[in-house]
């Protein structure tokens, strides 16, 4: 494969970037810009809008409309630049504390919203860029400069979170499903609608240091080997309980379920596909019945 | 919707949002928050008639960052609200200050801190329109005091927005925003919309950098979607990319200030009223100036020579008119609904030490003129004293 297929969608001059050696944010702008590659979208329609922290620095690169805006509030400066022009293609990467944390109001509501925004968050289970401290997405008992005795809160799961708020497109994957990972920003920014990509990424400088996981290629290897579909969840979940009707479950419950039968896995795959009318389609209904109530006005 | 020459019986909310909308405003992010409520709803009606878009966010912080992000993408844009609502929205002002992207902030004043007095009125934000987002900054704060003046003073904070690439912050109160006054749709002067550049604009070799500045001023603002560019909250150089040297820093927060205070002159206004001949000077702005003005009527049916000074532009503040009137006034009495936040700026330009009294009222009422004519007596004998 080319790298010029990659290359002509980067800021060049702007490399080489900030990231630490293993990172696994690479990849996933790797991805981002094969996926935009292959739906040959006109560079100067998209829009990228990234918070701040480690993931968000991914806007910097990316030749395209761009803008690095406040923590937690990528979503929010999306949302204005979709309503206004629904003739671009708005991209937001965010990490799991921008995302989970400080903007998750603006998360939640956005895929309330159906917001034709295609969220790509890099979940590395920790806030990089301060050093290694605990993010909403920290497993409880996994150690960060924050939590020195072992964290005591419950992480949120964003995809779960997507899903319930009403997102129409969600997936997760890891740093090491590469192929799924491209394929899944595809359908993503296809989409008319909020989509969520939480992708699991490695962070061997501080959560895989941290808590002894290892090197990145030791932290890939895990993904590798713990990784597991929804699919194959649900026929191994079915396997151990016989008894339970799991074919009655929704995505969510199943996914819920999963963390506590298989706590082990890192649950990836296409959660939820569905196509439903979101705000910018409907809006311009608004558009429509305005117009006719000023021409009935003027009549 | 109105055109000009209409005679209407309006809402200084609503006349806000039609001025706006008669400005190019075509975006709107907002949050339903007393006593700016009205302008949200004004625009959830009558934007979409003219092919705008509203959205009412889930907080300020979002409605304000909407508001930026439209702005890019070649929306003039808005949000409106009010004490609470303006704290959580200085993060995003900063950010509109640091990235040079023009969009307008109404700030209707109720009485504060925290929630304050909802549906009472209130000055105590105008230090917070200059300072409320952390950093050296320039900033541009407009405050009329009449519903028609509403209209027509948000149109010329859309052009400054523009023409300067700069937030403005448009300050009202609980009163005027409530307040209804008819008066004459005017016919808005054509060289106060400004369009945005379209990449047509543009040389295809011509690489578009949306932070080269030439005479103190910032090249205009192209679209995103026409040009493809950069923008972050990071200290950046002309092309919009963080540097990461300092001396990228001393340049561009330089720039950022000079850009306003360059053209001080050009932003500043303000109303004087039988300031001619004036012995004592009341500053009084916003709708507290109203009862100043009756104030001076009085006063003048009395014989007394009293004027008043109104600043229109809050920030800039109109120093150079007002050290001119103090060279000519034996006193000055400032009145204002906080503890004295313009009278503090007052009190810097009084280098003669003229006789300087503040005439406060924080219980979210007017000052009546009786009040002032009140204050402005003792200070009559004050001044015999002096």
């Amino acid at each position: 494969m080319s790298v010029e297929k990659y290359l002509k969608h980067m800021r060049i001059d702007r490399l080489p970037h900030v990231w630490c050696p293993g990172c696994g944010n690479g990849t996933i702008l790797k991805a981002t810009v094969g996926a935009i590659d292959e739906l040959e979208l006109d560079p100067s329609k998209i829009a990228v809008v990234s918070g701040i922290g480690c993931s968000s620095r991914a806007t910097g690169y990316l030749n395209y409309n761009t803008m690095h805006t406040l923590h937690g509030r990528a979503i929010a400066f999306a949302t204005g630049i979709k309503l206004s022009r629904p003739d671009m293609t708005v991209i937001v990467m965010t990490g799991d504390g921008d995302a989970g944390a400080i903007g998750g109001n603006h998360f939640i509501h956005a895929a309330r919203r159906n917001m034709d925004i295609s969220v790509i968050c890099f979940n590395n289970n920790i806030y990089g860029m301060t050093g290694g401290q605990y993010s909403p997405t920290t497993p409880e008992h996994s150690y960060a400069t924050t939590s020195p005795y072992g964290n005591i809160e419950e992480p949120f799961d964003l995809s779960r979170l997507a899903i319930t708020s009403g997102a129409t497109y969600v997936a997760r994957t890891t740093t090491y499903h590469f192929v799924a990972l491209q394929n899944y920003i595809k359908k993503a920014i296809t989409n008319k609608g909020f989509s969520l990509v939480e992708t699991i990424t490695q962070c061997p400088t501080y959560y895989g240091r941290y808590n002894k996981i290892g090197t990145a290629p030791e932290m890939i290897n895990y993904f590798k080997d713990n990784g597991m579909t929804l699919a194959k969840a649900l026929s191994t979940m079915k396997e151990m309980d016989p008894d339970v009707n799991y074919d009655g479950f929704n995505v969510n419950a199943l996914l819920e379920k999963a963390v506590e039968k298989l706590p082990e896995k890192l649950i990836i795959g296409e959660f939820v596909n569905k196509s439903k009318r979101g705000y910018v389609e409907k809006y311009e209904e608004i558009l429509d019945k305005a117009k006719e109530k000023l021409a009935s006005s003027k009549a | 919707m109105y055109k000009a020459g209409d005679y209407v019986l309006m809402q200084g909310d609503k006349a806000c949002a039609l001025g706006a909308i008669a400005a190019g405003c075509r975006f709107f992010g907002g949050y339903p928050i007393t006593p700016a409520t009205e302008i949200a709803e004004t625009m959830a009606e009558e934007l979409p008639k003219v092919g705008g878009k509203f959205i009412q966010m889930e907080d300020e912080i979002a409605s304000a960052c909407s508001i930026i992000g439209a702005s890019l993408s070649g929306a003039k844009s808005m949000t409106a609200t009010s004490g609470p609502g303006f704290s959580l929205m200085q993060e995003a002002i900063g950010y509109a200050s640091m990235t040079e992207t023009p969009c307008v902030f109404v700030n209707v004043m109720r009485g504060g801190p925290s929630t304050g007095m909802p549906t009472r009125i209130s000055q105590g934000d105008i230090m917070q329109a200059k300072w409320g987002t952390h950093g050296d900054h320039p900033i541009i704060a407009l405050y009329p005091s009449t519903v028609k003046e509403t209209y027509t003073l948000i149109i010329k904070a859309f052009f400054l927005a523009e023409h300067f690439r700069t937030p403005v912050i448009f300050l009202m109160d609980e009163t005027l925003g409530h307040m209804r006054e008819s008066f004459e749709i005017p016919e808005i002067d054509s060289k106060f919309i400004l369009p945005r550049l379209s990449g047509e604009d543009l040389e295809d070799e011509e690489i578009y950098h949306p932070f080269e500045s030439f005479n103190d001023t910032t090249t205009p603002l192209m679209s995103m979607g026409k040009s493809k560019f950069h923008v972050s909250g990071l200290v950046h150089d002309e092309t919009g990319f963080p540097m990461g040297s300092s001396s990228m820093a001393e340049k561009l927060l330089r720039q950022l200030d000079k850009k306003i205070r360059m053209h001080r002159d050009e932003i500043t206004t303000y109303e004087e009223y039988m300031t001619e001949d004036a012995e004592i000077l009341i500053v009084a702005y916003g709708t507290a100036a109203r009862a100043a003005k009756r104030a001076v009527k009085l006063a003048r049916v009395d014989g007394m020579k009293i004027g008043l000074f109104r600043p229109i532009t809050i920030w800039p503040f109109p120093n150079a008119r007002l050290v001119k009137l103090l060279q000519q006034v034996d006193a000055v009495l400032v009145a204002e609904l906080n503890l004295g936040q313009i009278f503090q700026e007052v009190s810097r330009l009084n280098k003669q030490k003229k006789l300087l009294r503040l005439l406060s009222r924080v219980d979210g009422s007017l000052i009546p003129p009786e009040q002032m004519l009140e204050a402005i007596t003792e200070m009559r004998i004050e001044l015999d004293e002096y």
